[in-house]
């Protein structure tokens, strides 16, 4: 489909949060992502699952603008994120358009990714200062109220080497929202921590998905968090979604042959 | 032929010799000050959005790595002026010292800007944050306490390579232990000093670079 087929901006009455259009991701002859088509609604938390492999974890890279695409359109809220209108066309976005639809995206990675040589508290007040403007005062209040909620604000003077895996990946999650997203992406955030502290930081999810209305996209290997905790399951195969349907649905109905045996294969490595 | 080691002759010229120190740390000083800055601005340079550039600034780093200083001391000094470009020895020699070894610290810092994983830079983008605060804030703060041993080695590089400028006039240690030679035939002390004070110079500095990482690493909680 050429560039000029897609809409400059999606009608109101159809305005997904998040919308993947034809989305097409290669890497060479390797083809990661073939013809995505993806909505996620305003508040919707969905959980991406799959093999490794299946491109799962490009959706949320394409989404936070670390990945480029190489074929069909993103749309936040609308609007065209890794495209631009240049003359009543979409052309692709420079850099100064992805900043600004970048701002309503906030990530926590796997390897949390928090910056070593700030404390907990200054690596929550780095964006807020040094992208939004705002004053020390307003980005500490800020910090310091969002590391209260993961219960890190006995730690807001350590580095991250003090700290532990599930610790870490707290202050990463107080990070992301100190930037005030409107879509947060979760990926794979479970997956380097020991069995032990991986309860600390699902609940923290748990109380995001309770208690705000963030649209929220997560790549998760748990299964058990996700169906609790999910609006949709979204199962990833070999660059495609396989399947995709409520929780209860996927986990005890699941329509395709795949997605039956990947819920057993998933089960038997429990 | 006896080794006839004079501590007269010692005291006489040692005002001057060390006078000469002097010159030597502020050329080996001002030498690394601008290698320090201008090696950091090609590191940078070559990963600009702009291949030509970084073709450019790569070959032309290979091409000074690969000729003598002492060449390019000569270069500036002599060959300068059929270009309009007159400089006294002093300038000339910092410049050629400067230009020299920035070359050296691009590679040093360039390692250390690898050397930060790339997680760091997603998390910055992932904060929005600009390219330049991506750099000023989060991975040379990083990149540079990686880099202490190697820009410490080059400074003491630097500081053995001041000799050179002898070669154009600049009165630093070498040049003043020859003139002294060369007045009073007397070579053994003042080459001997010239040797004693390089030494008693470097190992500290080698020392304390050492102590500046550990500070360093410290303070940034690594």
């Amino acid at each position: 489909m050429e560039l000029s087929a897609y809409p400059l901006e999606l009608p109101p009455d159809d305005r997904p949060m998040v919308r993947f259009m034809n989305v097409t991701k290669s890497y060479g002859s390797l083809v990661v992502l073939d013809d995505l088509n993806l909505d996620i609604q305003r508040g919707e938390m969905v959980s991406v699952i799959g093999p490794s492999g299946s491109g799962k974890t490009t959706v949320l890279r394409m989404l936070m603008t670390l990945e480029s695409i190489n074929g069909g359109v993103i749309y936040i809220d609308g609007k065209p994120l890794t495209h631009m209108e240049r003359k009543g066309v979409l052309v692709p976005a420079d850099e100064a358009h992805l900043r600004r639809m970048r701002a309503s995206i906030g990530m926590c990675f796997q390897h949390f990714n928090l910056f070593p040589h700030m404390t907990a508290l200054q690596n929550c007040m780095e964006g807020p200062v040094q992208v939004l403007g705002l004053s020390k005062a307003e980005a500490r209040d800020r910090s310091e109220e969002l590391l209260k909620m993961v219960g890190m604000i006995d730690k807001k003077d350590q580095h991250p080497s003090r700290l532990s895996g599930g610790q870490q990946q707290r202050v990463a999650i107080a990070r992301a929202l100190a930037m005030r997203p409107r879509i947060m992406l979760f990926d794979e955030v479970t997956s380097a921590l020991d069995p032990e502290v991986i309860g600390e930081v699902t609940e923290v999810i748990r109380r995001l998905v309770a208690e705000h209305d963030l649209t929220m996209l997560m790549v998760t290997h748990q299964m058990g968090f996700a169906r609790d905790i999910s609006d949709r399951i979204c199962l990833f195969y070999k660059g495609k979604i396989e399947e995709q349907a409520a929780p209860e649905q996927f986990f005890t109905n699941p329509q395709r042959e795949r997605t039956q045996q990947f819920l057993r294969a998933v089960k038997d490595a429990d | 032929m006896t080794f006839d080691w004079k501590w007269d002759f010692v005291w006489e010229i040692a005002p001057r010799l060390a006078a000469a120190t002097l010159n030597t740390l502020l050329a080996a000083g001002s030498g690394y000050a601008i290698a320090l800055v201008l090696g950091l601005a090609l590191a940078l340079g070559q990963r600009t959005r702009w291949p030509a550039l970084t073709f450019i600034l790569r070959e032309t780093l290979e091409f000074i790595r690969s000729t003598p200083l002492v060449l390019q001391i000569f270069f500036i000094f002599y060959v300068g002026p059929q270009v309009g470009i007159t400089l006294s020895p002093w300038v000339a020699g910092m410049m050629a010292i400067g230009l020299h070894y920035s070359a050296y610290l691009a590679e040093v810092y360039r390692a250390g800007i690898v050397a930060v994983p790339k997680g760091q830079w997603e998390a910055c983008r992932a904060l929005n944050m600009t390219t330049r605060d991506t750099y000023a804030r989060i991975v040379l703060p990083q990149a540079v306490p990686q880099a202490i041993p190697g820009m410490g080695n080059y400074l003491v590089g630097i500081f053995k390579d001041t000799p050179m400028l002898s070669v154009i006039g600049v009165t630093e240690l070498m040049q003043t232990a020859n003139a002294i030679g060369s007045e009073t035939y007397r070579f053994l002390e003042p080459y001997t000093l010239v040797g004693v004070i390089f030494l008693a110079l470097s190992l500290p500095t080698a020392g304390l670079v050492r102590l500046l990482e550990r500070v360093l690493r410290r303070k940034l909680g690594m």
